[in-house]
């Protein structure tokens, strides 16, 4: 079932006017019973893979946890005849053992995930083939990259101590399954979402209206712009074009899966609020961003936080990085000092690659992402020097430019997803210096693109609006929130305007895939 | 605390740590920072900060930071 099914808006439905009418204590039943329906719908074949991250999630936290109160009951215990020495000597004995826990169910679940994305490339996929296993190469299994994430991020949680491991293993199917996340996320932390999940909810018509509102727009920017320009963008991607071609290949592309990523994420982050459950934002307008660093912090938020918490932190505080830390310093200085944040941060993105798929092409976007992360780090103190010379920042029109070089940098970096053949990538890349054919903006060969005029004009006019929405929200807040205080004459009126739009202009029929989001094949 | 307040000014030389309280909600310190600080934490004070106190609230001034070290020396 696709956010964009009609079955799913009338799913939707049936489950927000049962959710409010059942007695509270029932709500979080539901919401597990309809998850499941909602991944059964899906396919029966991938449940298996779910319920491992359950089962296996359970049990070891459920273990850790259990081993973690008795080392509290034995020193609550023992504290007068316990030194402070002995007592670190158990708490390390303890732990080493919850490590074993952690490490197991940890093993299992990535390698059930590298299974399934290492089969859905040659020649892993024609050997399962072969052996017989053609279920396992039907395709990946539902969000299976995002609650994996969520599920493994809970699990170091409660080894580390910091959340306490759920009982009711029901409860805890929840927290792995909850539907609207299981398309494109975002990754939940346990500590936010989990009692969220459980709680009571009565109904709160301006949660419910706001929520509506958002998927409303989530909607818009998926079935208007994203699979709109979806089309042209598969046209570029197959076609011959190079040079300015493959510049306006990055734009549309970061144009479609700008409204795809987000216009998902706003029907979740929607029709939770509907449901009484706050989710986490994955964007801040990502395409204001002046650097490198400031677009990982508004793009993609919940992975990045994973990421860091998770790989990069761990990596870069652990005793072998801080021993390297001081030995380089005393060969290179500055550099030697920040050596293990490199090293950290080429394994953060290596894993953030792979995440995306096991693919030569993911694993080149990681790279040049932290390649470019890198160097405008070390550049930092020249560009100081630069500004403090040249007092560009005090211009007005330097913001707008940085965002642009921002743009179109990481537009180029994004394209990649597009080549699996990196050598296709490069190429196109260079053309870019020695191909000028700005000439096909206005040659007609646009309009072999597979969009109209009127696209065009639908398009343009949509992004204008995206624009001038992100623009409002940039700098007064929730817009949302500025409208509730409108008449609501004027705000209707404005929600029946966007929703006419979706119906009228939303992109269906031939030659249109309105099902697929693109952060659904990850 | 006086040797916490010169390694954080040699992250960031134009800021006044003795009095700013949200520097990780401000973004003045980002996680390159808060690394490159818990490596010279170790060198200086001989405390590893392990990987979960890596939390906004302990570093988001220098009182907490100093707070951190302080519990983490106690322990």
């Amino acid at each position: 079932m696709q956010f964009t099914s009609f079955g799913f808006l009338a799913f939707a439905a049936a489950l927000l006017l049962i959710y409010y009418l059942i007695p509270k204590k029932g709500q979080w039943m539901l919401l597990l019973g309809a998850s499941c329906l909602f991944y059964l719908w899906a396919g029966t074949e991938y449940l298996v893979f779910i319920l491992i991250t359950v089962l296996t999630t359970y049990a070891a936290t459920n273990i850790i946890g259990r081993r973690l109160q008795q080392q509290d009951a034995y020193i609550a215990k023992h504290k007068a005849e316990l030194s402070r020495e002995d007592r670190k000597t158990y708490k390390a004995k303890v732990k080493r053992g919850n490590r074993i826990w952690l490490i197991g169910c940890l093993v299992v679940n990535f390698s059930v995930l590298a299974l399934c994305k290492g089969l859905l490339i040659q020649p892993f996929r024609a050997m399962a083939q072969d052996t017989g296993l053609d279920f396992l190469t039907l395709g990946l299994p539902l969000g299976i990259s995002f609650y994996m994430f969520q599920s493994m991020g809970y699990v170091i949680d409660v080894y580390r101590g910091t959340v306490r491991p759920e009982r009711n293993i029901f409860r805890l199917a929840l927290f792995v399954s909850y539907f609207p996340q299981l398309i494109q996320g975002p990754i939940s932390k346990f500590s936010l979402l989990a009692p969220q999940l459980c709680a009571p909810h009565s109904f709160d018509g301006k949660e419910v209206s706001f929520g509506l509102q958002r998927m409303l727009w989530g909607y818009f920017k998926k079935l208007v712009v994203a699979d709109r320009i979806a089309v042209a963008v598969a046209a570029l991607k197959g076609s011959e074009f190079t040079g300015f071609g493959f510049l306006l290949l990055s734009v549309f592309y970061a144009v479609q899966i700008y409204a795809d990523f987000t216009g998902g994420i706003d029907i979740t982050i929607g029709l939770s609020q509907a449901l009484g459950i706050r989710l986490p934002e994955n964007f801040i307008r990502p395409y204001f961003s002046k650097n490198i660093a400031e677009y990982w912090r508004r793009w993609h938020i919940t992975l990045g936080e994973w990421m860091k918490d998770y790989i990069f932190y761990p990596i870069s505080v652990s005793q072998p990085m801080l021993k390297l830390s001081k030995s380089a310093r005393k060969r290179f200085g500055n550099f030697g000092k920040r050596l293990p944040v490199y090293v950290a941060s080429v394994a953060t993105w290596f894993v953030t690659g792979i995440w995306h798929g096991l693919t030569p092409n993911f694993i080149l976007w990681g790279m040049l992402n932290c390649f470019f992360i890198v160097l405008s780090e070390e550049c930092a103190p020249l560009y100081t020097k630069f500004h403090g010379k040249f007092h560009l920042k005090d211009k007005a029109w330097y913001g707008s430019f940085e965002i642009l070089r921002m743009f179109m940098l990481m537009n180029l970096i994004r394209v990649v997803d597009l080549f699996p053949d990196v050598g296709e990538y490069w190429h196109r890349v260079g053309s870019l210096f020695t191909t000028w054919n700005i000439s096909l903006l206005w040659d007609g060969s646009m309009m072999k693109l597979g969009l109209t005029g009127l696209d065009y004009a639908i398009l343009g006019s949509a992004l204008v609006l995206i624009f001038s929405v992100s623009l409002v929200q940039e700098k007064k807040g929730s817009l949302r929130a500025l409208l509730q205080t409108k008449p609501d004459a004027l705000r209707w009126a404005l929600l029946f305007v966007l929703f006419v739009a979706v119906v009228l202009m939303g992109s269906y029929g031939i030659g249109y895939n309105a099902s697929n989001f693109i952060y659904n094949q990850f | 605390m006086e040797a916490l307040l010169n390694i954080l000014s040699e992250l960031h030389p134009d800021m006044d740590f003795e009095t700013a309280q949200n520097l990780i909600d401000d973004q003045i310190l980002d996680s390159f920072d808060i690394v490159t600080l818990v490596a010279e934490i170790d060198s200086e004070y001989d405390v590893a900060i392990p990987a979960e106190e890596l939390i906004p609230e302990n570093f988001n001034s220098a009182q907490a930071i100093w707070a951190l070290i302080e519990k983490l020396m106690d322990e």
